[in-house]
């Protein structure tokens, strides 16, 4: 057994055996408080990657009084490098719907959506025999709690929650103006919880074996397993589940390929940690906050080829409302190519990383703010490659 | 009401907790730049020029869409601010059009004012240049993609205000724009040209067709007797187009203006506006009398047909409702048909040689004087449309000093009007204007209102009602002795549109309903100065009843030019030749 391996076992919640029959029983027979007390004690925070406390918003959404409220799990795994969700939608789709029992249960939802992301179509089937199965399942168990599934058309920004909502109403994926928060206005105007696959799974299982076990993993912020993607230049690839709180040295000590550079840690979204920062990078919320998309880059890559690869990616993926993003993924773009070529002299980064500072304070959503992310860490950490 | 208090740049103030911080500073005396935010519309939030620091918060928060709370502090003026504001304007300059000079909205762009504001540096980032469409296909508005910053105000309006949605957001990321249905020219989708989006675009994107060159051409050919006509709602707004003044009555003045432009006769289309009452009042009349005397079945309620917005609306959105729509022209069009026959008869001028020149309140009406229907003189009855915006810009090119002109009046014959042709250029008014006259037809008294003023029917509310029960008729009227008729008034076409489902439905109460394309009806109208809001509108709208009280004749029917022509011409309503120049017929649009 190899190393990761060995970790895999010992920090494994998700990705391990359960009697789910026993589950819904615990689940039908707790009430909504002691379901949202013990998720805020197990520390579970989003693991779509923006970590907010997922007991907080359950306990806000309960709150929150209306004649209809929405669980809506958000399947739209879009962040490039991230593809644990659907390992987790393939193998361990009973947790997510009892993730979502869970929630709807806590808060007074009586209809959860799968929102699934267009690309993964081919989940689409299984997904929904599973669902259907599981409507029958709450019905037999007295829980009044209904699960319908709808597929997402491609759009990145559509994982970022409000645009995912627009998209189920039907209407073009743009995020909205935030406040009012989806947990008080959220799908069709009604108080909605959007909670990301990875999320719910772990919620089912706190709710279900309480949350001694979860929240013994991992750091003080940020507690519990996580399922991580790991791709890139690494020896081993794959979907892991490892603990929250490791060092980024110890990832690359279980996964590199003996040449790591660089590792982008979250996506196109996340940030760049270069080699001198190894040590000191810890991977979880007070540290490098990641949706679970590890990336290796060895010394073969070229981090100019990166970086154009994410802001060719983002200068697409904008929805394209908000100036700051629409034309600031552009001129990103444009402004490296322009530099890379000579045709701006290398001073121009720096009007660059201002622009990207100031996109990631004044965009409409966390797709344009967190354009800065990459942009500045790879700028910052690898400026030859980027200029010559 | 509740209260909070919070503070702005320091300074506490304390406004109602439904406020946004936009609205807070606005009353604090602090100014927020926007280009997104409109006051007719719903807010979006996109542009973020409005950003803000707020206490405790990462990131810059946008103060429209922002809402104040208790002990708040915003920071509206900081390194931070200025920095991301004028950022913002430079990313929205990079991949805009460079030809400001030759922009037909030089001068009166918002993106314009801003940059000149925060001293922008246009060539701080790379000029992007995308490939975008310039659409002139249609006759009245101008959409050209190089302009638009994708603020999303032409949306929101034709979406909101009008319920058309003839252009939304399509394509994303870098690719993404301001499209039609698939993109197709303007003239073939679902655009009733009504020329909302025009009055609230900030840029030069959207734009009415103009044809200031096409009259200017026409006034110096001298084969040509060029005549020119003014619609109602002209009156009160040109002298704002000339940054003048808003709500000011300058007829006289704009009698004498368009003297000095060089147009033969100047003559009036509330002349017309009163014949169109005349006409459709009796439309009305006999409608009602099959229905109720002959019990035949007949198109009840019947709506008005002056606005060729609603016209193309009707004809898109409810064609089988069409039968309910009045034959009659628009005053436009009936001054048209007329100038080209009987004016030029009277006048001995060659109607080949004649040259009809309208100013109008409106973008559609461009539309309407090249509708196939509209050559009912033998010739095209109306050649040019010109916005009040083109005629300002005319008056500028001609050096014409607008505010040291006499006051002038028209030129006789179709030069005189009424009060309830003036009214017409308000929401409301083409009711007002046809119940003075309907219910002296019936009942030979005047309409039970005080001063004629019928209040009810006035106003910015988006649909009105009111009802008038008919007392002591004339003889030959006597089947509508304690009718109640019922009357409505909409304005927008997504006010238009309720009372449409009504009437669809079966369900509409009413006999009579005015539409108006446009919010404030003409006084609002798509070709009208920019910028527009409710408060603008209602001191137009204020305006218009004031030239109507000032007038000594406020009724259609005593109009002596109207006499005259039917005397001299059309000999009775509805007659053979109101059939042949004055009505029309509709046609089912996709």
């Amino acid at each position: 057994m190899n190393d990761v391996q060995k970790m895999q076992e010992k920090f494994s919640l998700i990705f391990t055996v359960r009697d789910h029959s026993k589950m819904i029983q615990s689940i039908a027979k707790k009430s909504p408080d002691e379901i949202i007390d013990e998720i805020i004690k197990s520390g579970l925070r989003g693991r779509g990657g923006a970590g907010f406390p997922t007991g907080i918003k359950w306990k806000a959404a309960k709150e929150a009084k209306d004649d209809k409220k929405f669980i809506i799990c958000n399947a739209d795994e879009g962040e490039p490098g991230t593809f644990k969700d659907r390992k987790i939608l393939k193998d361990h789709c009973e947790l997510v719907l009892l993730g979502m029992c869970a929630a709807g249960k806590a808060i007074d939802a009586q209809t959860g959506y799968i929102y699934l992301r267009g690309e993964y179509a081919f989940l689409q089937s299984d997904v929904l025999n599973k669902i259907n199965e599981y409507n029958e399942l709450f019905k037999n168990n007295n829980i009044n709690f209904k699960i319908e599934l709808r597929m997402g058309s491609g759009a990145y920004v559509c994982g970022e929650e409000s645009a995912l909502i627009e998209s189920i109403e039907g209407n073009r994926g743009e995020p909205r103006n935030k406040p009012p928060f989806p947990v008080n206005k959220g799908l069709f105007n009604y108080p909605t919880v959007v909670n990301n696959v990875e999320t719910l799974a772990y919620a089912a299982i706190i709710v279900d074996e309480g949350a001694q076990n979860f929240s013994s993993i991992g750091t003080n912020d940020s507690k519990g397993s996580k399922i991580f993607s790991v791709s890139g230049d690494a020896k081993i690839k794959g979907v892991f589940e490892l603990p929250l709180g490791m060092k980024v040295s110890e990832l690359v000590d279980l996964f590199s390929d003996g040449d790591t550079k660089a590792v982008q840690i979250g996506g196109a979204s996340g940030f760049c940690v270069p080699r001198k920062q190894f040590e000191e990078k810890i991977i979880g919320f007070e540290g490098v906050p990641t949706g679970g998309s590890i990336i290796f880059f060895n010394s073969s890559r070229s981090m100019y080829r990166v970086l154009m690869n994410y802001l060719d990616f983002f200068r697409e993926e904008s929805c394209g409302q908000c100036t700051p993003c629409r034309v600031g993924c552009q001129q990103l773009y444009n402004g490296i190519n322009a530099i890379h070529n000579g045709q701006r002299p290398i001073s121009y980064l720096l009007q660059l990383q201002k622009l990207a500072k100031i996109m990631s304070i004044t965009a409409k959503c966390g797709l344009g703010q967190s354009v800065a992310n990459p942009f500045i860490s790879i700028t910052e950490h690898f400026k030859e490659e980027i200029c010559y | 009401m509740r209260t909070v208090a919070l503070s702005i740049n320091d300074k506490k103030i304390e406004v109602p907790d439904y406020y946004t911080v936009l609205q807070a500073a606005k009353e604090a005396g602090i100014i927020i730049p926007t280009l997104c935010y409109h006051d007719d519309l719903c807010v979006a939030g996109n542009c973020r020029l409005c950003v803000v620091e707020q206490k405790g918060m990462r990131a810059l928060q946008a103060a429209c869409t922002l809402q104040v709370a208790q002990g708040m502090e915003i920071f509206t003026n900081t390194k931070q601010v200025r920095d991301a504001r004028k950022t913002i304007l430079e990313l929205l300059l990079s991949e805009h059009a460079e030809n400001c000079n030759s922009c037909y909205k030089n001068g009166n762009c918002e993106l314009q004012k801003l940059a000149k504001e925060y001293m922008v540096d246009v060539n701080r980032f790379i000029k992007i240049s995308h490939h975008w469409n310039f659409d002139d296909s249609s006759p009245a508005i101008i959409k050209d993609d190089s302009k638009c910053i994708k603020c999303t105000r032409c949306v929101r309006t034709c979406e909101e205000l009008q319920g058309v949605s003839a252009i939304y957001g399509a394509y994303k990321g870098y690719e993404t724009k301001i499209a039609t249905f698939f993109d197709l020219p303007l003239d073939e989708v679902l655009c009733t040209y009504c020329g909302q989006c025009v009055n609230r675009c900030p840029t030069g994107a959207l734009v009415e067709k103009n044809y200031i060159q096409e009259v200017w051409e026409a006034i110096d050919d001298r084969e040509k007797f060029v005549v020119v006509q003014t619609a109602p709602a002209i009156r009160v707004s040109v002298a704002e187009a000339l940054g003048i003044g808003i709500g000011q009555i300058s007829t006289g003045k704009l009698v004498a203006a368009l003297r000095r432009l060089g147009f033969d006769a100047v003559l009036d289309t509330d002349f017309t506006a009163d014949l169109t009452i005349i006409e459709e009042g009796n439309e009305f009349l006999q409608r009602v009398t099959k229905a109720i005397r002959d019990k035949e079945v007949i198109a009840l309620p019947m709506t008005t047909s002056c606005s060729p917005g609603w016209i193309k609306f009707i004809e898109h959105k409810y064609h089988e409702l069409l039968p309910n729509v009045s034959t009659c022209k628009s005053p436009q069009q009936m001054f048209g048909a007329l100038a080209k026959t009987f004016y030029a008869k009277k006048r001995g001028i060659d109607p080949s040689k004649m040259v009809t020149v309208s100013i109008m309140p409106c973008t559609a009406k461009k539309y309407e004087a090249n509708r196939p229907e509209m050559y009912s003189s033998g010739y095209k009855d109306v050649d040019w449309v010109l916005t009040t915006r083109e005629l300002a810009l005319m008056i500028k090119q001609a050096g014409i000093d607008f505010t040291t002109l006499p006051d002038e009046h028209y030129d006789s014959i179709m030069g005189q009007s009424t009060g309830a042709a003036v009214i017409f250029g308000a929401t409301g008014g083409v009711m007002e204007a046809a119940l003075r006259t309907v219910y002296e037809i019936v009942t030979g008294k005047e309409v039970p209102f005080e001063n004629l003023n019928i209040t009810p029917v006035r106003g910015m509310e988006g649909v009105r009602s009111a009802s008038i029960t008919i007392k002591e008729t004339k003889p030959e009227y006597s089947f509508l002795e304690g009718f109640t008729v019922n009357v409505a008034v909409a304005h927008g076409l997504a006010n238009a549109a309720q009372l449409m489902d009504e009437v669809r439905a079966g369900k509409s109460p009413y006999h009579f309903i005015e539409i108006m394309a446009c919010p404030g009806g003409c006084i609002g109208g798509g070709g009208q100065p920019i910028p527009t809001s409710l408060d603008i509108r209602k001191k137009r709208a204020q305006a218009i009843y004031e030239a109507d009280m000032k007038l000594p004749l406020r009724k259609s029917h005593e109009n002596p030019e109207i006499k005259q022509l039917y005397e001299e011409f059309l000999k009775e309503p509805l007659g053979h030749l109101s059939h042949k120049l004055l009505h029309t017929h509709y046609t089912q649009r996709l």
